[in-house]
Protein backbone atom coordinates (compact mmCIF):
# COMPACT_ATOMS: atom_id res chain seq x y z
CA UNK A 1 0.00 0.00 0.00
CA UNK A 2 1.48 3.58 -0.73
CA UNK A 3 1.55 6.25 2.06
CA UNK A 4 -0.28 8.35 0.33
CA UNK A 5 -3.85 6.19 0.04
CA UNK A 6 -5.28 7.76 2.73
CA UNK A 7 -5.56 10.72 1.08
CA UNK A 8 -8.67 11.83 -1.34
CA UNK A 9 -8.06 11.66 -4.80
CA UNK A 10 -9.77 15.58 -5.05
CA UNK A 11 -7.51 18.27 -4.52
CA UNK A 12 -9.80 20.87 -1.86
CA UNK A 13 -9.85 23.33 -4.60
CA UNK A 14 -12.15 20.90 -6.47
CA UNK A 15 -13.94 19.82 -3.66
CA UNK A 16 -14.71 23.44 -3.06
CA UNK A 17 -16.11 23.92 -6.79
CA UNK A 18 -17.95 20.29 -6.47
CA UNK A 19 -20.00 21.85 -3.15
CA UNK A 20 -20.28 25.08 -5.16
CA UNK A 21 -22.22 23.26 -8.05
CA UNK A 22 -24.46 21.87 -5.38
CA UNK A 23 -25.56 24.71 -4.37
CA UNK A 24 -26.03 25.98 -7.38
CA UNK A 25 -27.85 23.43 -8.82
CA UNK A 26 -30.17 23.20 -5.33
CA UNK A 27 -30.99 26.80 -6.32
CA UNK A 28 -31.33 26.44 -9.92
CA UNK A 29 -34.64 23.87 -9.41
CA UNK A 30 -35.27 26.33 -6.60
CA UNK A 31 -36.25 28.77 -8.64
CA UNK A 32 -38.18 26.88 -10.80
CA UNK A 33 -40.10 25.33 -8.51
CA UNK A 34 -39.08 21.81 -9.23
CA UNK A 35 -39.28 19.75 -5.69
CA UNK A 36 -36.13 17.88 -4.46
CA UNK A 37 -37.04 14.55 -3.60
CA UNK A 38 -34.86 11.57 -2.53
CA UNK A 39 -36.03 8.32 -3.45
CA UNK A 40 -34.72 4.65 -2.20
CA UNK A 41 -30.90 3.85 -2.91
CA UNK A 42 -31.89 -0.37 -1.79
CA UNK A 43 -34.76 -1.42 -3.64
CA UNK A 44 -36.20 -4.96 -4.15
CA UNK A 45 -35.78 -4.55 -7.91
CA UNK A 46 -33.75 -3.92 -10.16
CA UNK A 47 -33.08 -2.08 -13.60
CA UNK A 48 -33.74 -4.22 -16.56
CA UNK A 49 -31.32 -2.62 -18.78
CA UNK A 50 -28.61 -5.39 -20.07
CA UNK A 51 -25.96 -3.57 -20.57
CA UNK A 52 -26.20 -2.24 -16.87
CA UNK A 53 -25.46 -4.48 -14.13
CA UNK A 54 -27.02 -3.48 -10.95
CA UNK A 55 -24.97 -4.12 -7.39
CA UNK A 56 -26.69 -6.35 -5.24
CA UNK A 57 -26.41 -6.41 -1.26
CA UNK A 58 -27.26 -8.83 1.07
CA UNK A 59 -30.41 -7.91 3.41
CA UNK A 60 -31.12 -10.13 6.37
CA UNK A 61 -33.90 -9.57 9.32
CA UNK A 62 -31.05 -10.49 11.49
CA UNK A 63 -27.42 -10.71 11.73
CA UNK A 64 -27.91 -14.86 11.62
CA UNK A 65 -30.63 -15.22 9.43
CA UNK A 66 -30.52 -16.01 5.59
CA UNK A 67 -30.08 -12.74 3.41
CA UNK A 68 -32.11 -11.74 0.45
CA UNK A 69 -30.51 -9.96 -2.40
CA UNK A 70 -31.52 -6.31 -2.86
CA UNK A 71 -30.29 -4.11 -4.96
CA UNK A 72 -28.71 -0.72 -5.52
CA UNK A 73 -30.45 2.08 -7.95
CA UNK A 74 -28.58 2.66 -10.65
CA UNK A 75 -30.63 5.94 -11.51
CA UNK A 76 -33.31 6.94 -9.66
CA UNK A 77 -35.98 6.28 -12.46
CA UNK A 78 -38.34 3.91 -11.73
CA UNK A 79 -39.15 5.10 -8.45
CA UNK A 80 -39.42 8.87 -9.38
CA UNK A 81 -41.92 7.97 -12.07
CA UNK A 82 -43.97 5.86 -9.26
CA UNK A 83 -43.88 9.94 -7.58
CA UNK A 84 -44.89 11.04 -10.54
CA UNK A 85 -47.79 8.88 -11.42
CA UNK A 86 -49.03 10.29 -7.38
CA UNK A 87 -49.17 13.37 -8.46
CA UNK A 88 -45.67 14.89 -7.17
CA UNK A 89 -45.25 17.48 -10.12
CA UNK A 90 -42.03 18.98 -10.89
CA UNK A 91 -39.62 17.27 -9.34
CA UNK A 92 -35.66 16.62 -9.43
CA UNK A 93 -32.55 14.35 -7.10
CA UNK A 94 -29.59 14.95 -6.62
CA UNK A 95 -27.71 11.66 -5.40
CA UNK A 96 -25.68 8.75 -5.43
CA UNK A 97 -26.26 5.79 -7.62
CA UNK A 98 -24.29 2.51 -8.48
CA UNK A 99 -23.39 0.56 -11.46
CA UNK A 100 -21.27 -2.92 -11.18
CA UNK A 101 -18.20 -2.97 -13.16
CA UNK A 102 -17.95 0.79 -14.38
CA UNK A 103 -14.41 1.99 -13.63
CA UNK A 104 -12.40 3.85 -15.90
CA UNK A 105 -11.31 7.46 -16.22
CA UNK A 106 -14.70 8.88 -17.17
CA UNK A 107 -16.55 5.91 -14.59
CA UNK A 108 -16.71 5.10 -11.51
CA UNK A 109 -19.22 2.70 -9.98
CA UNK A 110 -20.88 4.76 -7.11
CA UNK A 111 -21.66 8.62 -8.89
CA UNK A 112 -23.66 11.37 -8.32
CA UNK A 113 -26.65 11.70 -10.63
CA UNK A 114 -28.81 14.59 -11.05
CA UNK A 115 -32.13 13.46 -12.57
CA UNK A 116 -35.30 15.81 -13.50
CA UNK A 117 -38.99 15.24 -14.61
CA UNK A 118 -40.68 18.30 -15.88
CA UNK A 119 -44.62 18.07 -16.71
CA UNK A 120 -46.07 19.19 -20.00
CA UNK A 121 -42.45 19.77 -21.22
CA UNK A 122 -41.59 18.60 -24.54
CA UNK A 123 -37.98 16.93 -25.96
CA UNK A 124 -36.93 20.42 -27.42
CA UNK A 125 -38.40 22.30 -24.17
CA UNK A 126 -36.15 19.80 -21.56
CA UNK A 127 -32.84 20.32 -24.17
CA UNK A 128 -33.73 23.86 -23.75
CA UNK A 129 -33.67 23.75 -19.49
CA UNK A 130 -30.35 21.47 -19.83
CA UNK A 131 -28.72 23.57 -21.73
CA UNK A 132 -29.69 26.50 -19.41
CA UNK A 133 -28.66 24.65 -16.19
CA UNK A 134 -25.00 23.63 -18.18
CA UNK A 135 -24.72 27.45 -19.15
CA UNK A 136 -25.13 28.49 -15.37
CA UNK A 137 -21.28 26.58 -14.75
CA UNK A 138 -19.62 26.56 -18.59
CA UNK A 139 -20.70 30.50 -20.21
CA UNK A 140 -18.49 30.07 -22.99
CA UNK A 141 -19.71 26.64 -25.07
CA UNK A 142 -20.70 26.56 -28.26
CA UNK A 143 -23.86 24.48 -28.45
CA UNK A 144 -25.97 22.35 -31.72
CA UNK A 145 -28.32 19.97 -31.84
CA UNK A 146 -28.49 17.30 -34.55
CA UNK A 147 -30.16 13.88 -34.90
CA UNK A 148 -28.62 10.61 -34.99
CA UNK A 149 -28.98 10.21 -38.52
CA UNK A 150 -27.96 13.36 -39.63
CA UNK A 151 -24.61 13.13 -37.87
CA UNK A 152 -23.52 9.21 -38.47
CA UNK A 153 -24.11 10.31 -42.25
CA UNK A 154 -22.49 13.50 -41.62
CA UNK A 155 -19.15 11.61 -40.24
CA UNK A 156 -19.49 8.14 -41.30
CA UNK A 157 -21.66 8.85 -45.01
CA UNK A 158 -23.60 6.12 -43.60
CA UNK A 159 -27.39 5.91 -42.53
CA UNK A 160 -27.87 4.43 -39.03
CA UNK A 161 -31.13 3.38 -40.03
CA UNK A 162 -30.89 1.81 -42.86
CA UNK A 163 -27.61 0.00 -42.99
CA UNK A 164 -27.11 -3.36 -42.75
CA UNK A 165 -25.23 -5.25 -40.06
CA UNK A 166 -22.33 -5.82 -42.90
CA UNK A 167 -22.17 -2.19 -43.76
CA UNK A 168 -22.12 -1.01 -40.20
CA UNK A 169 -19.38 -4.04 -39.46
CA UNK A 170 -17.17 -2.95 -42.56
CA UNK A 171 -17.50 0.82 -41.65
CA UNK A 172 -16.33 0.11 -38.00
CA UNK A 173 -13.48 -2.23 -39.35
CA UNK A 174 -12.25 0.09 -41.69
CA UNK A 175 -10.77 1.88 -37.74
CA UNK A 176 -11.68 0.06 -35.09
CA UNK A 177 -9.52 -2.56 -34.67
CA UNK A 178 -11.87 -5.34 -33.00
CA UNK A 179 -12.08 -9.11 -33.44
CA UNK A 180 -14.79 -9.86 -31.89
CA UNK A 181 -18.55 -10.58 -33.72
CA UNK A 182 -22.00 -9.81 -32.74
CA UNK A 183 -25.09 -10.01 -34.68
CA UNK A 184 -26.72 -6.97 -32.79
CA UNK A 185 -26.69 -3.74 -35.14
CA UNK A 186 -26.56 -1.97 -32.14
CA UNK A 187 -23.22 -2.97 -30.68
CA UNK A 188 -21.77 -1.77 -34.05
CA UNK A 189 -23.54 1.81 -33.78
CA UNK A 190 -22.38 1.88 -30.49
CA UNK A 191 -19.08 1.27 -31.26
CA UNK A 192 -18.78 3.49 -34.05
CA UNK A 193 -20.63 6.00 -31.62
CA UNK A 194 -18.44 5.81 -28.92
CA UNK A 195 -14.69 5.21 -31.10
CA UNK A 196 -15.28 7.13 -34.03
CA UNK A 197 -18.05 10.16 -33.91
CA UNK A 198 -17.96 11.39 -29.70
CA UNK A 199 -13.95 11.96 -30.37
CA UNK A 200 -14.93 14.67 -32.92
CA UNK A 201 -17.73 16.03 -30.75
CA UNK A 202 -16.67 19.45 -29.99
CA UNK A 203 -18.78 21.88 -27.74
CA UNK A 204 -21.85 20.78 -26.44
CA UNK A 205 -23.88 19.09 -28.14
CA UNK A 206 -27.43 17.39 -28.16
CA UNK A 207 -27.74 14.35 -30.45
CA UNK A 208 -31.51 13.34 -30.47
CA UNK A 209 -34.23 10.94 -32.43
CA UNK A 210 -32.01 7.42 -31.92
CA UNK A 211 -33.20 4.76 -33.54
CA UNK A 212 -35.98 2.90 -31.91
CA UNK A 213 -33.55 -0.50 -30.47
CA UNK A 214 -31.79 2.16 -28.49
CA UNK A 215 -35.37 3.67 -26.71
CA UNK A 216 -34.87 2.36 -23.23
CA UNK A 217 -37.41 4.19 -21.71
CA UNK A 218 -38.49 6.79 -24.19
CA UNK A 219 -41.30 7.79 -26.72
CA UNK A 220 -41.09 5.96 -29.89
CA UNK A 221 -42.98 7.69 -32.90
CA UNK A 222 -42.60 8.03 -36.63
CA UNK A 223 -40.58 11.04 -38.27
CA UNK A 224 -40.99 12.90 -41.34
CA UNK A 225 -39.84 10.58 -43.65
CA UNK A 226 -42.01 7.67 -41.64
CA UNK A 227 -39.12 6.07 -39.51
CA UNK A 228 -39.88 4.80 -36.08
CA UNK A 229 -37.60 6.87 -34.42
CA UNK A 230 -37.17 7.48 -30.37
CA UNK A 231 -37.83 10.68 -28.43
CA UNK A 232 -34.69 10.81 -26.63
CA UNK A 233 -31.26 12.66 -26.57
CA UNK A 234 -27.74 12.78 -25.50
CA UNK A 235 -25.68 15.56 -24.34
CA UNK A 236 -21.70 15.69 -25.07
CA UNK A 237 -19.55 18.24 -24.06
CA UNK A 238 -16.22 18.31 -25.95
CA UNK A 239 -16.91 14.35 -26.63
CA UNK A 240 -18.25 13.39 -22.88
CA UNK A 241 -21.49 12.11 -22.51
CA UNK A 242 -23.19 14.11 -20.00
CA UNK A 243 -27.01 13.38 -20.05
CA UNK A 244 -29.96 11.09 -21.30
CA UNK A 245 -33.19 12.63 -21.68
CA UNK A 246 -36.53 11.46 -23.01
CA UNK A 247 -39.78 12.32 -23.85
CA UNK A 248 -41.14 9.82 -21.44
CA UNK A 249 -42.49 6.53 -22.11
CA UNK A 250 -46.71 6.83 -20.74
CA UNK A 251 -48.32 3.41 -22.37
CA UNK A 252 -47.83 0.69 -19.56
CA UNK A 253 -48.63 -1.87 -21.81
CA UNK A 254 -45.35 -0.63 -23.91
CA UNK A 255 -43.56 -0.45 -20.98
CA UNK A 256 -44.06 -3.55 -19.33
CA UNK A 257 -43.39 -5.42 -23.28
CA UNK A 258 -39.88 -3.69 -22.69
CA UNK A 259 -39.43 -5.41 -19.29
CA UNK A 260 -40.18 -8.27 -20.44
CA UNK A 261 -37.84 -8.35 -23.77
CA UNK A 262 -34.86 -6.93 -21.64
CA UNK A 263 -35.05 -9.99 -19.44
CA UNK A 264 -35.35 -12.03 -22.42
CA UNK A 265 -32.37 -10.79 -23.47
CA UNK A 266 -30.55 -11.05 -20.58
CA UNK A 267 -31.26 -14.45 -20.66
CA UNK A 268 -29.85 -14.98 -24.11
CA UNK A 269 -26.68 -13.05 -23.14
CA UNK A 270 -26.78 -15.04 -20.21
CA UNK A 271 -27.13 -12.34 -17.71
CA UNK A 272 -28.75 -12.38 -14.17
CA UNK A 273 -32.35 -12.36 -13.74
CA UNK A 274 -32.99 -9.89 -11.47
CA UNK A 275 -36.47 -9.25 -10.47
CA UNK A 276 -38.48 -6.52 -12.98
CA UNK A 277 -40.00 -3.31 -11.35
CA UNK A 278 -43.41 -4.14 -12.37
CA UNK A 279 -44.45 -1.26 -9.71
CA UNK A 280 -43.53 0.89 -12.66
CA UNK A 281 -46.10 -0.97 -14.98
CA UNK A 282 -48.82 -0.30 -12.02
CA UNK A 283 -47.86 3.07 -11.55
CA UNK A 284 -48.12 3.85 -15.49
CA UNK A 285 -51.55 2.28 -15.63
CA UNK A 286 -52.65 4.54 -12.98
CA UNK A 287 -51.35 6.82 -14.99
CA UNK A 288 -48.11 8.87 -15.66
CA UNK A 289 -48.45 12.99 -16.46
CA UNK A 290 -47.32 13.50 -20.28
CA UNK A 291 -43.90 14.43 -18.93
CA UNK A 292 -39.90 14.57 -20.31
CA UNK A 293 -37.07 13.54 -18.11
CA UNK A 294 -32.86 13.60 -18.20
CA UNK A 295 -30.12 12.42 -16.02
CA UNK A 296 -27.13 13.79 -15.94
CA UNK A 297 -23.58 12.77 -14.40
CA UNK A 298 -22.71 15.54 -11.58
CA UNK A 299 -19.12 14.49 -11.63
CA UNK A 300 -18.43 14.76 -15.48
CA UNK A 301 -19.98 18.21 -15.37
CA UNK A 302 -17.64 18.79 -13.44
CA UNK A 303 -14.83 16.86 -14.48
CA UNK A 304 -15.22 18.93 -17.72
CA UNK A 305 -16.20 22.58 -15.65
CA UNK A 306 -12.29 21.88 -14.22
CA UNK A 307 -10.76 20.22 -17.16
CA UNK A 308 -10.19 16.80 -14.87
CA UNK A 309 -8.96 14.23 -16.73
CA UNK A 310 -10.20 11.50 -14.63
CA UNK A 311 -13.52 11.04 -12.66
CA UNK A 312 -11.65 10.57 -9.55
CA UNK A 313 -10.52 14.17 -9.92
CA UNK A 314 -13.68 15.38 -9.21
CA UNK A 315 -14.89 12.46 -6.63
CA UNK A 316 -13.56 12.65 -2.62
CA UNK A 317 -12.02 9.48 -3.06
CA UNK A 318 -12.21 7.66 -6.29
CA UNK A 319 -12.76 4.05 -6.04
CA UNK A 320 -9.57 2.38 -5.27
CA UNK A 321 -9.17 4.62 -2.03
CA UNK A 322 -12.94 4.21 -1.18
CA UNK B 1 -2.22 -20.84 -19.20
CA UNK B 2 -4.83 -18.63 -17.28
CA UNK B 3 -6.99 -16.31 -19.31
CA UNK B 4 -7.71 -12.71 -18.95
CA UNK B 5 -11.40 -11.61 -19.43
CA UNK B 6 -11.84 -7.90 -20.70
CA UNK B 7 -12.86 -6.58 -17.34
CA UNK B 8 -9.78 -7.63 -15.75
CA UNK B 9 -7.77 -6.11 -18.13
CA UNK B 10 -5.18 -3.34 -16.65
CA UNK B 11 -1.77 -1.28 -17.14
CA UNK B 12 1.12 -3.67 -17.69
CA UNK B 13 -0.82 -7.03 -18.08
CA UNK B 14 0.82 -9.43 -20.87
CA UNK B 15 -1.30 -11.21 -22.81
CA UNK B 16 -0.71 -13.71 -25.89
CA UNK B 17 -2.53 -11.79 -29.55
CA UNK B 18 -1.88 -13.46 -32.80
CA UNK B 19 0.73 -15.60 -31.58
CA UNK B 20 3.01 -12.47 -30.13
CA UNK B 21 3.16 -11.72 -26.73
CA UNK B 22 1.84 -8.56 -25.80
CA UNK B 23 1.85 -5.72 -23.00
CA UNK B 24 -1.11 -3.20 -22.10
CA UNK B 25 0.25 0.08 -21.74
CA UNK B 26 -3.43 1.73 -21.38
CA UNK B 27 -6.60 0.25 -20.79
CA UNK B 28 -9.93 2.38 -20.83
CA UNK B 29 -12.74 1.49 -20.12
CA UNK B 30 -15.70 2.73 -22.80
CA UNK B 31 -19.50 2.25 -21.78
CA UNK B 32 -21.96 4.59 -23.69
CA UNK B 33 -25.00 5.38 -21.08
CA UNK B 34 -27.42 2.93 -23.12
CA UNK B 35 -25.28 -0.02 -24.52
CA UNK B 36 -22.75 -2.58 -24.34
CA UNK B 37 -19.22 -1.71 -22.38
CA UNK B 38 -16.01 -1.82 -24.73
CA UNK B 39 -12.45 -2.06 -23.02
CA UNK B 40 -9.93 -0.06 -25.56
CA UNK B 41 -6.39 -1.36 -25.01
CA UNK B 42 -3.72 0.36 -26.60
CA UNK B 43 -0.57 -2.69 -26.70
CA UNK B 44 2.43 -2.86 -27.56
CA UNK B 45 3.65 -6.48 -29.15
CA UNK B 46 6.83 -7.85 -27.48
CA UNK B 47 8.30 -9.13 -30.26
CA UNK B 48 8.35 -6.56 -32.68
CA UNK B 49 7.39 -3.23 -30.74
CA UNK B 50 3.97 -2.57 -32.51
CA UNK B 51 2.09 0.04 -30.55
CA UNK B 52 -1.47 0.18 -31.47
CA UNK B 53 -5.16 0.16 -30.14
CA UNK B 54 -7.40 -2.72 -30.15
CA UNK B 55 -11.25 -2.54 -28.62
CA UNK B 56 -12.97 -5.90 -26.57
CA UNK B 57 -16.14 -6.49 -25.61
CA UNK B 58 -16.59 -7.11 -21.97
CA UNK B 59 -17.29 -11.07 -22.60
CA UNK B 60 -14.27 -11.38 -24.47
CA UNK B 61 -11.22 -13.19 -23.00
CA UNK B 62 -7.40 -13.50 -23.68
CA UNK B 63 -4.53 -15.81 -23.09
CA UNK B 64 -2.24 -14.60 -20.59
CA UNK B 65 1.61 -14.73 -21.60
CA UNK B 66 4.65 -16.17 -19.44
CA UNK B 67 6.43 -12.97 -19.84
CA UNK B 68 8.52 -12.36 -16.74
CA UNK B 69 10.48 -9.13 -16.40
CA UNK B 70 13.87 -10.42 -14.63
CA UNK B 71 17.30 -8.99 -13.39
CA UNK B 72 20.02 -10.30 -14.63
CA UNK B 73 23.98 -9.81 -14.61
CA UNK B 74 25.13 -8.87 -18.19
CA UNK B 75 28.34 -11.20 -18.64
CA UNK B 76 29.82 -10.62 -21.91
CA UNK B 77 29.19 -11.16 -25.62
CA UNK B 78 30.70 -13.45 -28.32
CA UNK B 79 29.43 -10.92 -30.97
CA UNK B 80 26.04 -13.37 -31.77
CA UNK B 81 24.66 -13.44 -28.10
CA UNK B 82 24.80 -11.46 -25.72
CA UNK B 83 25.01 -13.47 -21.82
CA UNK B 84 23.24 -12.93 -19.17
CA UNK B 85 23.00 -14.85 -15.56
CA UNK B 86 20.88 -15.11 -12.68
CA UNK B 87 23.45 -14.62 -9.90
CA UNK B 88 20.91 -16.24 -7.40
CA UNK B 89 20.95 -19.61 -9.35
CA UNK B 90 23.99 -19.28 -11.78
CA UNK B 91 21.27 -20.30 -15.06
CA UNK B 92 22.56 -18.43 -17.71
CA UNK B 93 20.84 -16.89 -20.49
CA UNK B 94 21.51 -16.11 -23.82
CA UNK B 95 19.64 -12.94 -25.90
CA UNK B 96 19.98 -11.99 -29.35
CA UNK B 97 19.95 -8.44 -31.74
CA UNK B 98 16.46 -8.88 -31.88
CA UNK B 99 15.55 -9.19 -28.03
CA UNK B 100 19.23 -6.18 -27.33
CA UNK B 101 18.09 -3.73 -29.58
CA UNK B 102 19.65 -0.57 -28.80
CA UNK B 103 20.40 -1.59 -25.20
CA UNK B 104 23.34 -2.52 -26.53
CA UNK B 105 25.73 0.64 -26.08
CA UNK B 106 24.83 0.89 -22.39
CA UNK B 107 25.94 -2.84 -21.45
CA UNK B 108 29.11 -3.36 -19.13
CA UNK B 109 29.86 -6.46 -18.04
CA UNK B 110 28.72 -7.05 -14.22
CA UNK B 111 25.76 -4.66 -14.49
CA UNK B 112 22.82 -5.51 -13.50
CA UNK B 113 20.34 -5.81 -16.44
CA UNK B 114 16.32 -6.07 -16.86
CA UNK B 115 16.14 -8.95 -19.13
CA UNK B 116 11.65 -9.66 -20.15
CA UNK B 117 11.70 -12.98 -20.64
CA UNK B 118 8.96 -15.28 -22.43
CA UNK B 119 8.61 -18.69 -21.58
CA UNK B 120 12.30 -17.98 -20.30
CA UNK B 121 13.92 -16.66 -23.29
CA UNK B 122 14.72 -13.37 -23.64
CA UNK B 123 12.85 -11.05 -25.89
CA UNK B 124 13.91 -7.48 -24.40
CA UNK B 125 16.59 -6.29 -22.60
CA UNK B 126 15.92 -3.20 -20.54
CA UNK B 127 19.35 -0.82 -19.27
CA UNK B 128 19.14 0.56 -16.16
CA UNK B 129 18.00 4.44 -16.39
CA UNK B 130 22.07 5.59 -15.62
CA UNK B 131 24.56 3.93 -16.55
CA UNK B 132 28.56 4.82 -15.25
CA UNK B 133 31.46 4.19 -18.39
CA UNK B 134 34.58 5.32 -19.15
CA UNK B 135 35.68 7.58 -22.29
CA UNK B 136 37.65 6.01 -24.19
CA UNK B 137 37.87 8.44 -27.16
CA UNK B 138 37.19 11.88 -27.52
CA UNK B 139 39.27 15.47 -29.02
CA UNK B 140 41.53 16.93 -25.99
CA UNK B 141 39.96 19.04 -23.25
CA UNK B 142 39.48 22.43 -22.92
CA UNK B 143 40.56 23.78 -19.75
CA UNK B 144 39.29 26.28 -18.31
CA UNK B 145 36.39 25.61 -20.00
CA UNK B 146 33.95 24.63 -17.37
CA UNK B 147 31.22 26.86 -17.55
CA UNK B 148 30.11 27.37 -20.94
CA UNK B 149 28.47 25.78 -23.34
CA UNK B 150 29.55 23.61 -26.31
CA UNK B 151 30.06 19.90 -26.37
CA UNK B 152 32.05 17.36 -28.54
CA UNK B 153 31.44 13.74 -29.10
CA UNK B 154 32.85 10.95 -27.08
CA UNK B 155 33.34 7.29 -27.32
CA UNK B 156 32.97 5.36 -24.53
CA UNK B 157 34.16 2.00 -24.00
CA UNK B 158 31.06 -0.22 -24.64
CA UNK B 159 31.14 1.56 -27.77
CA UNK B 160 28.39 4.23 -27.43
CA UNK B 161 29.12 7.89 -28.99
CA UNK B 162 27.46 10.78 -26.38
CA UNK B 163 27.91 14.48 -26.50
CA UNK B 164 30.03 15.90 -23.53
CA UNK B 165 31.52 19.08 -22.11
CA UNK B 166 34.28 20.37 -23.87
CA UNK B 167 36.47 19.63 -20.40
CA UNK B 168 36.08 15.82 -20.47
CA UNK B 169 39.12 13.43 -20.93
CA UNK B 170 39.75 10.36 -22.10
CA UNK B 171 39.53 8.25 -18.92
CA UNK B 172 37.50 9.79 -17.65
CA UNK B 173 34.05 7.85 -16.12
CA UNK B 174 30.65 9.29 -16.99
CA UNK B 175 27.22 9.32 -16.20
CA UNK B 176 24.58 8.83 -18.52
CA UNK B 177 21.06 8.77 -19.04
CA UNK B 178 20.51 5.55 -21.22
CA UNK B 179 17.05 6.90 -22.23
CA UNK B 180 17.68 10.12 -23.47
CA UNK B 181 21.42 8.96 -24.78
CA UNK B 182 22.34 12.16 -23.01
CA UNK B 183 25.08 12.94 -20.45
CA UNK B 184 24.24 14.27 -17.05
CA UNK B 185 27.77 14.55 -15.29
CA UNK B 186 30.81 13.25 -14.25
CA UNK B 187 30.74 10.09 -12.42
Amino acid sequence: MYSNEWQPTASLTNLRQRAELFKSIRHFFDQRNVMEVDTQILSHCAVSDPFIDSLSVEYRPHPNAEGQFLHLQTSPEYAMKRLLASGSGDIYQLGKVFRNGEVGRRHNPEFTMLEWYRLGFSLEDLMDEVEDLVKTQIADLPWRRVSYRELFIDVLQLDPFTASLQELQYACRQQVEASFDDDDRDTWLNLLMSHIIEPQLTGAVFVHSYPPSQAALACVHPDSTGAQVSERFELYLDGLELANGYHELANPQEQSQRLTADQQQRALLGLPQRPLERRLVKALEHGLPECSGVALGVDRLLMRMLKAESIAEVIPFGFERA
Amino acid sequence: MANYSANQFKNGLKVMLDGDPCSMLDVEFVKPGKGQAFTRVKMRNLITGRVWERTFKSNESIESADVMDTDLEYLYSDGEMWHFMDTSTFEQVAADQNAIGDAAKWLKEQDKIMVTLWNGNPIAVTPPNFVELEVVETDPGVKGDTAQGGSKPATLSTGAIVRVPLFIEIGEKLRIDTRSGEYVSRA
